[in-house]
């Protein structure tokens, strides 16, 4: 956390004149790699991807596990978040606003196509063309030509030659090229575009692993993974492959590591949270990670709107005992929110102006309470809607506890079957109290967490949170000219958001891993997902 | 015709008795003949498990009608500081991983998990009857009819039409868990029911009375239905059990009753995740429903053999 | 009996086309937009959600949607899940998996529960009838999710008897346990039931005769009790192996077994038509033949059973 990520871009700028990412693979130290057979293969779990394996339309992470594997794009993410530059040479621009991208040499698909500059344009005006229908469309919304609702080319993009292309976007950002690590941005080859379909069953990737031959991925069971050849990029595996056995249950794939049928699983189940430590001496891990859980709080409901409503989220925020929640019901696997985004990220900070609503305070609590209730007295019951296959009762039970026994107010989790249950009250805007809400970074950066959430008319905006001066907030940081800017502004948008609370933060999701004694060098990256690569087998 | 038996006697005549055979075989016609139901009765109440299932029972329902007779401490008062806590004064069973105390817990969810037990128990077993006796009485149309109809509701997996009636219904409450657990689980007794009347009709018995012309309906309410019984008494006092349970499970999966109602399936369900550590948690809630299903199978077990006259003459 | 045989094939029909119609109503009723849902908390534009829900026909009435699906599934297609895989491939994997864990669940409680329940009833009030009502409590108060948890724990992690899960090829090794843990609840039925009916047809006129006629008593008890036992206990079966495929969703969660009981209910969670309405279908179809199979035992094991014409 200490290097600054953000940085460098901003270094570049300083030093140039130009804004430049210029690469820094050299820099990267590799630990000693000790004796590993670099033939093994390595099981770790997953689950079936829900889309076939295809960049664009891979968002969920059984299927993100395998498309960054299969695929390299322009450059990837160390364990800490910070980029690497793989196929890109340099990624720069004078203003922030056009991008001239230019490749390295000697890349190739696993199918000997060369990996060019169209291979990236094509790719990416695929995933964003709206008849495509690729649910990360909107990753491209920021390059010029795109459209919502109609087909329209990406005009920003354009191929100079084999090796380079612009990029226009729409306004400047200058963070831009932090993004496009994330697997969405991944060139694809000419054979991609004869037959979608048949691709996303056997996808051709220039990444660290290729699917070994047809019939690799087992549907519903496991996808078997080999080492390409023709991969020379920073993630050159010490292993021989990864067979990503799927599971429905994390409770079985616990089992299967305990049974030595599986080396690395990374996410342990609530009924080992006590026992994992034990279990694994000296081979689990727990850490922050970039998964931010909360409470939103819908504005439209009587008593929550107003000076009133201002007053009752503070109140609730300040009856929830986040530390004894995430000592005694995750065990430590969580860590207490002092932001809205995660320790993992360059620019989080645990000294918000505000913050201080996000510790138990019965005293204050209560206060504001009566406070409000001076307003308008509450009657009633406060719910908290959750989707209840997700394993979420045991810590929404105990927040409703909690504020219970602070406010002396009923309070009960409110189950919904499924999640698309509870998506569409919150789509209809027919909640009755606060819902669970969660955010996973797609890339590491303070504006992930927060422009999709709480920008006016966001996507995931649902609870329809909308202030003039978080948004003014959010675009004079996207616009910085440097990091600390940047940083400074993103962190006083959240100032913003902790006077109103749109949302209550709770905690960040720890990474939480164990494994097996017959592999080393288990290191879990700022995405919760094992560096599949640097695992060595003995 | 065995002609060797162990004492080598080849024949055997009785004795003569004292009595002469006209005073044994005479009808006291003073009296309205008993029915089958009559004589299970005076049956039943003169066998001990009887009234011991009876008591247990009694008791189960009054903790069910007023819990807070018998727990003092609010179910509902949880202090996560006593997370999965041993025995303290004032909580014998302990605390629940939300710190609840887990006896106060097991007293108040007497009620739900009885409702859901019993009324789906009863559902079941009163539809499955009807329904079962008269396919496998009538046979034909009626039987193909109702058995396939049967079939298209057994087919339809509970979690489905759980997760479908939930969403429609408003609230979830142990008596809608126990008419949709009802629904997908009729079909079971109907079967077993219509299997044992298939039996019974072909009885002796059956051909008398036909022969004697009574009628249909009185020969299936007389004589076949209770014939038919004891496997529906087996099967309904076993689900009793498995309803409360279901109940837990459909909780695990996440269409149960709401964490804002106590009941042992709830608290059994969210055992899962201590059970390696505090198994207490799970085990007493585990117990009541225990004891629970143990006084349903023992009184199912008396009504059985009452109902049975073979086994009630040997008494 | 031809006759009949031919005539319960002929009901199927209607039992056909009244599932898939109620199993798609049922789906159709699920709440929320399962296109929506499929994206977590990452919601793409509407536009995008818009077309997919077409492209399922997601965004017509009922009858319309139940008549596409019928339509293709009189020309041999069934679909496709929202992950874009032919339901019938998925079908292919699913079903053989499932099909050798409820055998042998069936096997078990089959063989062990009228063993066990025989015994009992037999000596009614011994301590072997206690043990095994003992043993029946237990399996019916503690749920198979938890029942499963320990005996993967016992068995798989500290005794390293059996492998913890069971592998995507589903060898018949590998299931017994899960098999066990799948079986145990209608065990606990079965024992129950043969006890009941051994200890009535006990004393049963025919077992009276069949005694004072001199038989040994081991051919008493087969020939005599227990086939005459054995009507409500096939009756159980028969109706059991539905359970057994379609809720084996915790057993199979838990040993990580790609089934029907799993694969099903992941399509009702997704609100995936298609998928749910022809598993179901195939499910109706076993079931009833299992049912006839049953009716036809019936008649075997019981000579006052005949069916009409």
């Amino acid at each position: 956390m200490k290097i600054n990520r953000l940085g460098i871009v901003a270094i570049s700028l300083a030093a140039m004149g130009a804004l430049t990412l210029s690469g820094c693979a050299a820099g990267t130290e590799k630990a000693a790699a000790p004796k590993g057979d670099s033939k093994a293969i390595i099981t770790t779990n997953g689950s079936e991807p829900q889309n076939p394996l295809i960049p664009t339309n891979t968002a969920e992470t059984g299927g993100g596990k395998v498309v960054t594997s299969v695929f390299a794009g322009l450059v990837s993410y160390t364990a800490k978040g910070e980029l690497e530059n793989e196929v890109a040479k340099s990624i720069e621009s004078d203003d922030a606003q056009n991008w001239t991208v230019t490749l390295e040499d000697g890349w190739k698909f696993s199918n000997d196509e060369p990996v060019t500059a169209k291979s990236f344009v094509d790719a990416w005006n695929y995933g964003a063309l709206f008849s495509n229908a690729q649910g990360s469309s909107y990753f491209f919304d920021d390059i010029a030509g795109f459209s919502y609702d109609a087909d329209s080319e990406l005009t920003g993009l354009k191929v100079v030659d084999e090796k380079t292309f612009t990029v226009e976007l729409v306004a400047p950002e200058a963070d831009w090229p932090l993004r496009l690590g994330y697997s969405a941005y991944s060139p694809l080859p000419e054979v991609a575009f004869e037959d979608m379909a048949a691709f996303g069953e056997n996808p051709i990737g220039n990444g660290p692993y290729m699917l070994k031959g047809e019939g690799a991925w087992e549907h519903d069971v496991k996808i078997d993974l080999v080492t390409n050849p023709a991969y020379d990029g920073v993630r050159k595996p010490a292993n021989g492959g990864l067979s990503i056995v799927f599971y429905d249950s994390q409770d079985a794939a616990y089992a299967d590591v305990q049974g030595g049928n599986l080396d690395v699983l990374d996410a342990i189940p609530d009924a080992a949270f006590e026992t994992y430590e034990s279990d694994f001496p000296e081979r689990s891990v727990n850490q922050p990670a970039a998964v931010f859980q909360a409470l939103n709080m819908p504005y439209y409901l009587e008593h929550w709107s107003g000076k009133e409503g201002e007053l009752r989220r503070a109140a609730i925020s300040m009856s929830i005992n986040r530390d004894e929640i995430t000592d005694v019901i995750f065990q430590g696997t969580r860590t207490p929110a002092t932001d809205f985004t995660s320790p993992v990220i360059d620019g989080y900070s645990d000294k918000l102006k505000g913050a201080d609503v996000l510790e138990y305070n019965k005293k204050e609590a209560k206060k504001l309470w009566a406070e409000a209730d001076a307003i308008a007295p509450y009657t009633g019951t406060f719910d908290i809607a959750y989707n209840s296959d997700g394993g979420h009762q045991a810590w929404v039970d105990a927040v409703a506890n909690s504020i219970k026994n602070t406010l002396g107010i009923k309070a009960v989790g409110k189950a919904y079957p499924t999640f698309a249950a509870a998506l569409d009250d919150r789509d209809a805007k027919k909640l009755t109290g606060a819902t669970r809400a969660g955010w996973q970074a797609d890339y590491p950066s303070l504006f992930n967490f927060l422009a999709p959430l709480y920008q006016t008319g966001a996507g995931s905006n649902k609870e329809g949170y909308s202030s003039k001066e978080f948004d003014r907030l959010l675009k004079e940081g996207a616009a910085a000219s440097s990091v600390e800017e940047a940083t400074a502004k993103y962190q006083e948008a959240q100032e913003v958001l902790l006077k109103d609370l749109p949302t209550l933060p709770l905690w960040y999701s720890n990474v939480t891993g164990v494994w097996a004694e017959t592999v080393d060098n288990v290191v879990f990256g700022w995405d919760s997902v094992p560096m599949y690569t640097d695992i060595t087998k003995k | 015709m065995p002609s060797n038996s162990p004492s080598g006697q080849t024949h055997y005549v009785a004795e003569l008795e004292d009595t002469p055979v006209a005073a044994v075989d005479r009808l006291d016609e003073s009296q309205k003949a008993r029915s089958t139901w009559a004589d299970a009765w005076d049956s039943m109440r003169r066998r001990p498990s009887f009234w011991i299932s009876s008591v247990l029972i009694l008791l189960i329902v009054v903790v069910a009608l007023f819990p807070s007779l018998f727990a003092q401490t609010a179910p509902d008062a949880c202090d996560l500081g006593n997370s999965n806590d041993g025995p303290a004064a004032g909580h014998p069973l302990g605390f629940t991983r939300q710190g609840c105390d887990v006896y106060s817990r097991i007293v108040f969810g007497t009620q739900a998990s009885i409702t859901v037990g019993l009324l789906a128990t009863m559902l079941v077993t009163l539809f499955g009857v009807i329904i079962g006796a008269l396919a496998g009485f009538y046979g034909g149309l009626l039987d193909a009819l109702v058995s396939r109809i049967g079939d298209i509701f057994f087919a339809v997996p509970t979690v489905l039409g759980a997760i479908v009636l939930m969403s429609v219904l408003p609230v979830r409450t142990p008596v809608t868990i126990a008419v949709v657990l009802s629904i997908f689980a009729w079909p079971q007794i109907a079967r077993i029911m219509r299997g044992a009347v298939l039996s019974a009709r072909n009885s002796d018995y059956v051909t008398a009375s036909i022969a004697l012309g009574v009628s249909n309906s009185k020969i299936l309410l007389r004589h076949v239905i209770p014939n038919s019984l004891a496997p529906v008494i087996v099967i309904a006092t076993v689900s009793l059990g498995t309803f409360i349970v279901a109940e837990a499970t459909l909780s695990f999966l996440g269409i149960g009753l709401g964490s804002d109602v106590m009941s042992w399936g709830n608290d059994i369900g969210q055992a899962q995740t201590s059970i390696r550590t505090s198994p207490q948690v799970l085990l007493y809630p585990a117990a009541a429903l225990s004891i629970t299903v143990l006084s349903f199978l023992m009184l199912g077990d008396v009504l059985r053999d009452a109902l049975d006259p073979a086994a009630r003459a040997r008494r | 009996m031809l006759w009949y045989t031919g005539k319960r094939l002929l009901q199927m029909i209607p039992v056909f086309f009244g599932a898939t119609f109620l199993i798609y109503f049922m789906v159709f009723s699920l709440p929320g937009d399962p296109i929506a849902a499929l994206y977590g908390d990452r919601t793409p534009s509407p536009g995008v959600i818009a077309q997919i829900r077409a492209q399922y026909y997601l965004d017509q009435p009922l009858l319309v949607q139940y008549f596409h699906y019928m339509v293709g599934f009189f020309q041999g297609d069934l679909g496709t899940t929202y992950s874009g895989r032919p339901v019938s491939e998925v079908m292919a994997s699913a079903f053989p998996v499932t099909a050798r864990l409820a055998m042998l669940a069936l096997i078990f409680e089959a063989f062990a529960g009228v063993l066990v329940g025989l015994i009992a009833g037999l000596r009614k009030g011994k301590l072997f009838d206690a043990s095994a009502l003992v043993v029946s409590l237990l399996l019916i108060s503690v749920p198979t999710f938890v029942i499963g948890f320990v005996l993967q724990f016992v068995f798989g992690v500290q005794l390293g008897w059996a492998r913890t899960t069971v592998s995507g090829e589903a060898p018949l090794n590998e299931l017994i346990l899960p098999a066990l843990v799948l079986a145990s609840v209608s065990f606990a039925y079965i024992v129950r039931l043969t006890r009941a009916s051994v200890s009535d047809n006990l004393n049963a006129d025919f077992v009276r005769t069949a005694t004072a006629k001199g038989l040994s008593r081991p051919r008493v008890v087969t020939v005599h009790v227990l086939r005459n036992s054995l009507v409500p206990v096939v009756t159980f079966l028969g109706v059991d192996l539905g359970s057994l495929m379609v809720g084996a969703i915790v057993t199979e969660g838990i040993f990580n077994i790609n089934g029907v009981g799993g694969t099903v209910y992941k399509a009702i969670k997704l609100g995936e038509g298609p998928t749910v309405v022809s598993f179901i279908a195939v499910m109706v179809v076993i079931f009833v033949l299992a049912n006839l199979l049953v009716d036809l035992l019936y008649a075997a094991l019981d000579p006052r059973i005949r069916y009409a014409k």
